[in-house]
């Protein structure tokens, strides 16, 4: 095991260093070389933003996710005079309610809070109808929300319900498909990569076909003759990836950042350990690159005597 | 070392070759001959495997073509040489890196039956050339230099598609003279020509054996030559 480990590194390095002789033997391949790195830079910089939009998407899903877990609303309307009956009622109710872990009014300073960003600090809250907030936290079974309503109207006229969890299920779901969609887009990228790598390394080979014939003639094996090929455009994509990922690394650094209340957008980028997922981009385009020119120059030169 | 078998080779529905039998024996000196189009460079080919028999049979170092695989190919062509007409060199290289071209895709770094790339070069004359690119030189050179890669690798056979072709007399006889000078160190020589002079000056020099191909079959040429 420690035997082939060795060898395996021992191959990998000697490819990446490569043998001067053996790289002068093919020439400069030119226009295919820019366009390989080219194409590898750009498809890197869309795998960037592709991956932070579906790292985003699963925070986002996330979050959501475990707001779910613990978050509906009473709101218990009612004259000022039955309104703590009415609360304690309620309270009362959701004691019993199965599925219902919880249940607690918001104080004054509560309701004050949630209203400071419409009508600032200083909200007389005590001389408002403002209708009591009751904050209810799920069992991870969930209540039955209907039959919680038919107990409500009997016993407490005045509460509505806010089930918001039944409205963020569908965001979670739009948020859960999104990342999935990002994961599809960078399999996609990857695809692309290896579809403009094999028509440029087919070009290449194409455009060498002389040289093929000569290295042939003199007795060179084809892995020889593929790997030449194989090699320039495993580090060309390689290296063209590892600039894209760069510069789309570099843009989302200098995105605004991400805020406590901000949305989806001032939150796509990065965060803590996720900075480390773009590193698997370069190395993924070169493998993309190394197995895509090795199909098309065994292709190639399965045509030749 | 080359066998042929009741071999023919078709192309493009018609039959460049047929029914030829054929053997080269290790050391012997062969010329080629016949009107262009007749088939010699097809022939050269089968003996290497760059193409293979429609029919019959080719061997090789006592093996079937058909039965190499393409690593073995790669192998066996180390140990045959080939100089072409028109060359073939990669036009980047120096004549230097042309001629060890051969070493260079072995992964060899040194020869064994020449001292050293240099003296090889002395040998055929290019020595003050070896860093011209092929585009700078010369037919006689080109020629030289095609030949000194054939025989870098010391190989037990060497076919020569008209490797006089473009050159003058006197280079001819050059070329000619290296290949007399291989055949001794026991190397076997095959060259295709239609060059009758040539043939006549190496008849003086070598027991050369004079093949021609005529009407698709391989004959063996009369006294005329």
């Amino acid at each position: 095991m420690k035997i082939k480990r060795i060898q395996l590194t021992t191959t990998v390095r000697n490819f990446i260093l490569g043998d001067a002789q053996a790289d002068r033997v093919v020439p400069p391949t030119g226009f295919t070389a820019q366009l390989t790195m080219f194409s590898a830079a750009a498809m890197g910089f869309l795998a960037v933003f592709t991956l932070a939009m579906s790292l985003a998407s699963g925070r986002l899903a996330d979050r959501w996710g475990a707001e779910l877990a613990r978050s509906s609303t009473l709101r218990i309307s009612a004259p000022p005079d039955q309104l703590p009956a009415q609360t304690t009622a309620a309270l009362r109710l959701l004691e019993t309610t199965p599925g219902v872990a919880s249940a607690r009014a918001l104080s004054e300073d509560e309701h004050r809070a949630l209203l400071a960003p419409w009508f600032g600090p200083d909200v007389p809250v005590d001389t408002l109808p403002i209708p009591q907030l009751i904050e209810i936290i799920e069992t991870s079974a969930g209540y039955d929300s209907a039959g919680l309503r038919l107990r409500l109207s009997a016993e407490v006229p005045g509460a509505v319900l806010d089930d918001h969890t039944r409205w963020r299920r569908p965001l979670v779901r739009a948020a859960t498909r999104l990342r999935t969609l990002g994961w599809v887009s960078i399999l996609l990228i990857a695809t692309v990569t290896g579809a403009m790598i094999t028509l440029a390394a087919h070009a290449a080979l194409a455009a060498n076909a002389q040289v093929i014939a000569v290295l042939r003639l003199v007795g060179a094996r084809d892995a020889y003759i593929a790997n030449a090929f194989v090699r320039r455009f495993t580090l060309r994509a390689g290296i063209g990836a590892f600039i894209g990922t760069a510069v789309g690394m570099l843009a989302l650094l200098i995105l605004p950042s991400a805020q406590a209340d901000g949305g989806f957008l001032t939150g796509l980028g990065f965060q803590g350990a996720h900075w480390l997922w773009p590193l698997i981009i370069p190395p993924i385009a070169a493998l993309v690159a190394f197995f895509s020119t090795r199909a098309a120059a065994r292709k190639t030169l399965r045509n030749l005597v | 070392m080359i066998e042929f078998e009741n071999v023919a080779y078709s192309y493009g529905g018609g039959e460049l070759l047929s029914d030829i039998s054929l053997k080269l024996s290790p050391g012997s000196f062969h010329f080629l001959t016949g009107p262009s189009g007749s088939g010699k460079t097809t022939f050269l080919k089968l003996c290497y495997g760059a193409l293979l028999p429609t029919s019959g049979q080719v061997r090789l170092f006592d093996r079937d073509v058909r039965s190499f695989t393409r690593d073995d190919m790669a192998m066996t062509r180390r140990r045959v040489g080939v100089v072409h007409q028109d060359c073939q060199f990669l036009d980047h290289l120096t004549l230097a890196d042309n001629v060890a071209l051969s070493l260079t895709v072995s992964g060899r770094d040194h020869f064994d039956e020449m001292a050293n790339l240099s003296e090889l070069l002395n040998w055929v004359g290019l020595k003050s050339r070896a860093n011209a690119l092929p585009a700078e030189l010369s037919g006689g050179e080109r020629q030289r230099a095609a030949l000194a890669r054939a025989i870098i690798m010391s190989p037990d056979v060497i076919l020569a598609d008209e490797p006089t072709g473009n050159v003058d007399w006197e280079m001819s006889q050059r070329l000619l003279t290296l290949l007399v000078e291989l055949n001794k160190m026991g190397k076997t020589i095959l060259i295709a020509s239609h060059d009758l002079a040539l043939i006549r000056s190496a008849k003086s020099q070598v027991q050369a054996r004079v093949l021609r191909i005529s009407n698709r079959r391989l004959q063996l040429a009369g006294a005329d030559l």
